[in-house]
């Protein structure tokens, strides 16, 4: 936003990142992304019995434009991996990504033609939640972990995505040379 | 009784083109000369009385590895429904590895064009007269055809303890 940059270090720093992040933690807006098996512990996450608003997160958005948390639950597909991107890349910054189980995370079981082995190989990930499907206790465990996270997170750096293509750029330009 | 119909007609018709039938659990099943199954499907689609003319799915078997291999490595599968009748055949024919090629459907039923598309890009069978043969499922950069016995079940060597140092961590994969 640039906003940030202009914030002197120090103390005034310290304690306006404790606000903003103590805010931002407290409502996190997920995005309404379910891709297999997974997504259905997601929902119920979500839903009344776990009831995951609890945490500052009770609605699901349907557009990427709105949101800031990207639960990849499930298998990725080859096929799905350039969408998966895109979303990421069309959500603003701050953003997060938790990997839900097995699948997102490395594959599971599906070491075949049709799924991408681990979802960090498209976007980057901040927690990963083990499990077939991950129970609802885990997943919002992984969501109180990502909240101490982000508890710890500066104005100061860099935005993710800009950070990203900096690092692509980087790349770009040692093979070039 | 429906099935006996569907046997006189076959039988009748075609002879020696229909190489042997069995039923399973009530479904009955033919096997037909690769070169005619064309010719049995439009006539079964054609009459009037058996009227089979909805074309419920076309799928493949690939036998490799098995014994009876010998008899045609991979089997095409068209299973037609009668609509009239509301009962179902199925037709199986064989076909040889270096000669992994049939008569397309597409211009028969519309519905044929993708199932055959389907067919060639998860087990490389190909579709004689096909208008637009390409593939349908599978991402572009995917070489051969994944349902193949022969194509490898697993993507990636998974790395466990015992054998993490064996292994390259950027995969040797075409497709990465
Ligand atoms: S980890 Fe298990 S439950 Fe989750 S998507 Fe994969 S197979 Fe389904």
């Amino acid at each position: 936003m640039g906003l940030e940059e202009k914030i002197p270090e120090g103390i005034a720093l310290t304690t306006v990142d404790t606000m903003v992040n103590w805010a931002r933690k407290r409502s996190i807006w997920p995005l309404g992304f379910g891709l297999a098996c997974c997504a259905i512990e997601m929902m119920s996450t979500f839903a009344s019995r776990f009831d995951v608003a609890r945490f500052g997160m009770e609605v699901m958005r349907s557009s990427p434009r709105q949101a800031d948390l990207i639960i990849v639950s499930g298998r990725v597909t080859q096929k799905m991996a350039p969408v998966l991107r895109k979303l990421y890349e069309q959500m603003p910054d701050p953003k997060w990504v938790i990997s839900m189980g097995a699948c997102a995370s490395c594959g599971g079981v599906f070491n075949n033609y049709a799924i991408v082995q681990g979802v960090d190989r498209v976007v980057p990930v901040d927690i990963y939640v083990p499990g077939c499907p991950p129970r609802p206790e885990q997943l919002i465990d992984g969501i109180l972990k990502l909240h101490a996270k982000i508890e710890k997170e500066s104005l100061r750096a860099k935005p993710k995505s800009a950070a990203r293509t900096q690092t692509a750029d980087d790349a770009a330009k040692k093979a070039d040379a | 009784m429906m099935e006996d119909k569907i046997r006189t007609f076959l039988t009748g018709r075609f002879g020696d083109k229909i190489l042997s039938e069995y039923s399973h659990r009530g479904q009955l099943s033919f096997y037909v000369q690769a070169q005619a199954v064309r010719e049995v499907i439009l006539a079964l689609k054609a009459d009037s009385e058996l009227k089979f003319d909805f074309l419920t799915d076309i799928t493949a078997v690939d036998h490799q590895g098995q014994s009876w291999e010998k008899e045609g490595r991979f089997e095409i599968i068209y299973i037609l429904t009668s609509l009239k009748n509301t009962s179902r055949i199925i037709l199986r024919t064989k076909l040889q590895e270096d000669a992994a090629s049939i008569a397309t459907l597409s211009g028969d039923w519309g519905c044929a064009n993708w199932l055959e598309r389907e067919v060639w890009d998860l087990m490389g069978i190909k579709f004689e007269g096909h208008p637009d043969l390409t593939k349908i499922l599978t991402v572009e950069e995917l070489e051969g055809h994944p349902l193949r016995k022969d194509f490898g079940i697993t993507y990636e060597m998974p790395q466990f303890s015992h054998n993490s140092s064996d292994i390259e961590v950027v995969p040797d994969n075409p497709h990465h």
